[in-house]
This record gives structure tokens, C-alpha cells and sequence, in this order.
């Protein structure tokens, strides 16, 4: 149990440790008593040495030779040759060390903490007609749980009563609350905004969809890359090949010290610690701003991959129909407007929600006679007037005049978009055109893949070639297929896999589930959704593509701080190694600072990450 | 053979590693491929065989080493 004690008051002793040190040569200049002070730096010696001794009994009672151990040996060294202003220094050093390498390392694991700190810890459930608020961990799937307005959703679960707006910001990046009703799915981690729900659990904690992203994030952390892999086998051959150098030297010399200064400084710190630290302040950074990386290995693929496939529907597009443009051929456009609304009100077609999407708020008029001729559009009186809504050909059949309307018609066709004619007896009112929209500003998003050094942009779709040429044409891209089946994405995926580059897909996750596992780094654009965590390596949570370009930036950044850290620590070794031994002014006291200093500049330099500027350059 | 997950407090020093790793090897019915203590998320994961070794067993060895274990997790 004493044990216990002394490490929770390691940073105390370190502290008694200073002022001993500090007192002992204050007195020493006063009074110019060698005597007290050497007295003194031995007590300060003791007492830093503690904590360390502790520490080292624990790692030799289970056979391993740790860095404590190197410490105390180095210190009983200094005793041995009566050296006590090194061992108070050394001891002091390290302790110190060791607490500021806490503190910083802290902070650069406070992103992710932030990130697992949002997990609700306490629901409010209805039992036997009362709310008692309970620890999450005792909620079970099925129990009914109250939530009230401003309060965070803690489980997955259906609503069976109540309604509300809900944020899901921390799902979708998606800041505008969304209406959920009667029997919709609601998740863990959003916030009520306005309204009262009861919800019916169905996850919680871990199998909830937040709780699957948190532990995605977590685990990724320590996914480790090939460069990790190697740097963590060299430093295990590395620590021995070091101790028995230095007892080597030690022994050929017959100097104590210098044979203990060389364990000291062999001990790897730095190279151990490096990689570890770019990775999780990367990882941190990146989840904060809803890039989410699967490990250490995806960081350095998505970094040098130059290859970027997309899917058509859904990914480069926005995947669903939405009103173009509309064009009046009358100058009484609220009218117009309000005879789309009554003739659309009356359909379920995807067309007819976005054309009601489009017009909005307005008046409608009463329809008579309404009837629907398949394949055409629709028939209806408005006012006594005969109303048309459909396609050239209904029109043709009511005698309707086109003359005056085929060069918009024509203009719509060739940009591949679908439209519908409205026309008031014979005449003709207005046409409205509907497509499946590029995103906003995705020529920009490419444009930005293209200056972080991606070489190819492909698409690859299933609809005909000359939708997918248009959009290849109007994008830059490299080139386009049409007409592909999931086997013959997952095809071509897999043939420049074989020719050695690093391929990046982004697809929607569902049907392209064989092209994303295929591809070096697979990105589903779901956001935050159950289908784009199993599938993605990189799930971006904005259900946009200018977070991709980001992403790279990032990962760049996150693989480029590694490599600084592995040749800081290297270099560090290497030099401080050259000075034990051909440098005769080199202390064991400026060998133990020049090594902690090592690892504080590798977590400082890995910090940087956390002030990455995620706008633009 | 049974999963293990032990969330520990903080872990900063290199070293910790080596320690809990090798501390945990030397029991009885670990299963010493399994083990994995990660540095980042101060975690350790592992599968044992129960029937020759107490979860708790393995709680307390990495809290005689001198690292607290705050949360333990079995499959």
C-alpha cells in the first residue's frame, strides 16, 4: 500500500526535491559551507530518488530493465563516487521530466477526451409511470426513456410519443435540427431542441451509433502504422543492444559513470514516444472537426494516395431531384406558382416533392375534373380553365403551341435534365426543369484534391455514358465509366490496387460496400451513419466532399509530424551518444536534460498538430 | 477463452508499456499473443482462459505494477 502513496506524491517529493537543491546552493554561496550542501543535495537525492526507486523494483520484480532502473543506477553511481550535486540533479531532471511529459501529454490527448466526454451519463426512465434518472450503464434495451427540451438524447431509440426538432451536429455535422415524430429513429448524443419525447431504446452505450464512433476514434488512436511497427521493434532490440554498450564501457574504462551515463541516454524516449503522440494529436484534431481516421496506417495511405474514384448518384451529385430552374412565359408568376401547388399537391411522384419543395408557402385553387394520364402528367380545371402539367407529349395531344418554348426545352435536354411543361388552355405558361444536382462548389472540392498533389479523378457509375462524360467534362476529370456494375467498379479498383497506387473511393456506402473494402481507403459520404463506420476508413462526418481535400491536407500534415519526430529523436541519440564519449565536459546531469528535453520537443512538435488551420492554406 | 478490455489511468511513460506487457505474459493462462497495452488510449486487451485464471487476478497484477485500472470490460 505504501506504494501507492509515494507515486500519488511524486510530484510533492519533486517539489521538496527543488527546494532542497535550490536552498542547499543558496546556503552554499551564503555561508560557503561545502559540508551542508553536499549534506543537503544527498537528502534532496534520497527523496527524488523515492518515487524512481519504487518504480524500478516493480519493473526488475517482473525481469524488465526500464529507464527507473537505469536512473538508479546512474544515482547510486554518483553516490558511489561521491558525486551528490549530480545525483540530486539527475533525480530531479527526470521527476520533472516525467511531470511535464504528463502534462503535456494531457493535452494532446484533450481533443479526444473532449470528443468521448459528450457520451451521456445518466437517462431519465419511465418506470411504473414515474421518471426516476438512472446511470446510463442500467438503462436496457426497451426501456422507455423521457427526454425534455434542451436536453441531450442518451440512447438509440424510436420515438412512441411526443414530437420535436433535434439537433445532430455531433452525428452529421448538420446544424439545422430536423422534425422527428411518432415512430421515427432518434440517436444518442443529439439534443432535443424544441419538444418532449418518450423513446423506446434500442442501443445504448457502446452499440448506440455515437457510441460506435467514439470507440472507432479511440481505437484508432493506437492503430499502428508499418512505420510505428518498425520504430516499436527497433526500440525493444535497441534497449538491450544499448545496456550492454554501456556496460561494455563501463567495464573497459573502469568509469562508472560513463558506462551509467550511456544507459541513460540509450533509453529510447523519444523515438517510443513520438510516433504515439503525432498520431493521437492528429486523430484528436481531426475528430474535432469531424474527420474521423481509422488508425495510423490510413493516416500515411490517405497521405500519398493520388488516385481519387467516385461514385455518380449521391456522391458527386446530391442524389436527389431538385427544381433547376423555372421559367414564366406569363408575367403573373404568383399565379404560376400557385397552379403548380394545386396540381402537384395531388402527386406522390419524386418530381411533384420538388417541385412543391420549390414553389413553397402559396395559395392553391380548387381543381375539378382532375385526372392523371400515365406516362404524360396531369388534367384539371382551375376556374373553368384547362390546366396541363407533363411532358411534349401530353401537350401535342391537347393541340397546346410549343413553338415558342423548344429552345428552352432543347437547352434542358442537352444539360441531361428532366422538365415539365405547364400550360393554361393552349397556351403555354411556363417550364420548369428538374435534376439530380452536381453538390454546391464540388469543382472546388476537386480543384483542392488536385493541388494536394491527386494525379487521377475517375467516376465510375452505373448510368448511361452520356450522363457520366457531361459531368467528367464539366468536373475536369480524368475520365468516366458508365454503365458499371458493383463488380466492375470493385474490377477496376482492384487493377490499379495491383499496379502499386494508393486508390481512395468515395462512395455512398450501400451498394458500393465491395468498392470501398477494395480500395486502399474506402470513404462512404453517409456522415456519421452505422453503414459509413463499418465501412469507411476515413468517415467524414459532413455530408460534404470539402472535408475530402481537408482530410488529405491533414493526414499529410499528421504523416509529415511522424517522420519529424522519428529524425528529432534519432539525431538526439545519435549526438548525445558521440558526446559521452568524445566529449570529456559531458555530465550525466546534462545527458539526463538533453533527454528529457528530446521527448518534450516530440510532444511539443506533435502539439502543432492541435493548431492546424483547417480553412484554407 | 474469454476477452478482456481495462481501461487505466493515464499512461505517459514509454516504459509502461514494457511493464504492463511483460507483467501480464508471465501469468498463467494469458493467452501472450492476445496481449496489447495501447499507449494513446491507456488501454490493455487481452484473452485468458478462465478456467485457470480470476479476471481479478489480472486486475491486480497491473495494479501491483503500479498503474490504476479504472474500468474493466468481459467478453
Amino acid at each position: 500500500m505504501n506504494t501507492k502513496i509515494i507515486y500519488k506524491h511524486k510530484n510533492h517529493l519533486m517539489l521538496v526535491s527543488l527546494i532542497l537543491i535550490v536552498f542547499a546552493f543558496v546556503n552554499y554561496y551564503v555561508t560557503h559551507n561545502k559540508n551542508i550542501l553536499e549534506i543537503l543535495l544527498m537528502i534532496a537525492s534520497i527523496v527524488g530518488l523515492l518515487p524512481i526507486l519504487f518504480q524500478a523494483y516493480s519493473a526488475l520484480k517482473i525481469k524488465v530493465i526500464s529507464i527507473d532502473v537505469l536512473v538508479v543506477l546512474a544515482v547510486l553511481g554518483a553516490f558511489i563516487i561521491k558525486n551528490y550535486e549530480e545525483s540530486a540533479i539527475v533525480t530531479f531532471l527526470f521527476l520533472f521530466g516525467s511531470f511535464l511529459e504528463q502534462k503535456t501529454l494531457n493535452h494532446t490527448k484533450k481533443a479526444i477526451k473532449e470528443l468521448t466526454d459528450l457520451t451521456p451519463l445518466e437517462a431519465a426512465v419511465l418506470k411504473d409511470g414515474l421518471t426516476v434518472k438512472i446511470p446510463i450503464e442500467e438503462v436496457l434495451v426497451g426501456d422507455l426513456v423521457v427526454v425534455k427540451t434542451g436536453e441531450k438524447v442518451p440512447v438509440d431509440g424510436l420515438i412512441v410519443e411526443g414530437s420535436g426538432y433535434l439537433s445532430e451536429a455531433s452525428l452529421t455535422g448538420e446544424s439545422i435540427p430536423v422534425s422527428k415524430t411518432l415512430s421515427d429513429q432518434v440517436y444518442a448524443s443529439s439534443i432535443l431542441d424544441d419538444g418532449h419525447i418518450v423513446i423506446k431504446t434500442t442501443a445504448v452505450l457502446e452499440d448506440t451509433t455515437f457510441g460506435k464512433i467514439i470507440e472507432m476514434v479511440v481505437e484508432a488512436q493506437d492503430k499502428k502504422s508499418r512505420a510505428w511497427q518498425f520504430i516499436d521493434r527497433f526500440s525493444t532490440f535497441y534497449t538491450p543492444v544499448v545496456l550492454i554498450f554501456g556496460l561494455l564501457m563501463g567495464l573497459l574504462t573502469k568509469d562508472l559513470e560513463l558506462g551509467v551515463t550511456i544507459l541513460v541516454l540509450g533509453c529510447p524516449g523519444a523515438l517510443v514516444i513520438g510516433i504515439p503522440v503525432s498520431n493521437v494529436a492528429g486523430i484528436g484534431f481531426g475528430a474535432k472537426h469531424g474527420i474521423l481516421f481509422k488508425g495510423s496506417e490510413t493516416i500515411s495511405d490517405l497521405a500519398k494516395s493520388d488516385v481519387f474514384i467516385f461514385d455518380k448518384t449521391g456522391t458527386l451529385t446530391k442524389g436527389f431531384p431538385e427544381v433547376v430552374e423555372m421559367i414564366a412565359y406569363d408575367s403573373n408568376v404568383d399565379k404560376i406558382k400557385n397552379y403548380y401547388k394545386s396540381l402537384e399537391e395531388t402527386q406522390t411522384h419524386p418530381l411533384a416533392k420538388s417541385i412543391l419543395n420549390y414553389v413553397g408557402d402559396v395559395s392553391t385553387f380548387e381543381v375539378k375534373d382532375l385526372n392523371v394520364i400515365k406516362g404524360q402528367g396531369i388534367k384539371g380545371y382551375i376556374n373553368d380553365k384547362r390546366i396541363l402539367l407533363g411532358n411534349q407529349a401530353l401537350m401535342d395531344d391537347y393541340q397546346v403551341e410549343l413553338s415558342s418554348v423548344l429552345n428552352d426545352i432543347k437547352r434542358f435536354e442537352d444539360k441531361g435534365l428532366s422538365y415539365v411543361i405547364l400550360a393554361e388552355e393552349e397556351k403555354v405558361l411556363s417550364v420548369i426543369s428538374i435534376g439530380d444536382q452536381l453538390r454546391d462548389n464540388i469543382n472546388n472540392d476537386l480543384k483542392r484534391l488536385r493541388q494536394l498533389g491527386v494525379k487521377d479523378t475517375y467516376i465510375l457509375s452505373g448510368d448511361n455514358q452520356g450522363a457520366v462524360d457531361k459531368i467528367k467534362d464539366s468536373l475536369n476529370m480524368t475520365q468516366g465509366f458508365g454503365g458499371m456494375l458493383p463488380k466492375d467498379k470493385k474490377a477496376f479498383i482492384d487493377k490499379l490496387v495491383l499496379e502499386g497506387r494508393k486508390v481512395t473511393f468515395i462512395g455512398d456506402g450501400i451498394n458500393d460496400a465491395p468498392s470501398l473494402a477494395s480500395a486502399t481507403i474506402g470513404i462512404s459520404i453517409k456522415g456519421g451513419t452505422d453503414v459509413a463506420i463499418e465501412t469507411s476508413d476515413v468517415v467524414l462526418m459532413h455530408h460534404d466532399l470539402y472535408h475530402l481535400a481537408t482530410a488529405k491536407r491533414l493526414a499529410g500534415k499528421i504523416l509529415r509530424n511522424m517522420w519529424q519526430n522519428i529524425i528529432i529523436s534519432l539525431l538526439v541519440v545519435i549526438v548525445l551518444l558521440y558526446q559521452v564519449l568524445y566529449n570529456s565536459q559531458m555530465t550525466m546531469s546534462i545527458g539526463m536534460l538533453v533527454h528529457e528535453l528530446s521527448i518534450l520537443v516530440v510532444i511539443l512538435n506533435g502539439m502543432r498538430l492541435l493548431k492546424t488551420n483547417i480553412k484554407e492554406k | 477463452m474469454k476477452q478482456m478490455t481495462l481501461q487505466l489511468e493515464t499512461l505517459t511513460c514509454p516504459s509502461c508499456l514494457l511493464k504492463i506487457e511483460k507483467g501480464l505474459k508471465r501469468l498463467e493462462g494469458i493467452d501472450k499473443d492476445s496481449v496489447e497495452v495501447m499507449f494513446n488510449s491507456s488501454r490493455v486487451k487481452l484473452s485468458f482462459d478462465d478456467s485457470k485464471l480470476d479476471s481479478n487476478e489480472i486486475q491486480k497484477t497491473i495494479e501491483n505494477i503500479g498503474y490504476d485500472v479504472l474500468k474493466t470490460t468481459l467478453k
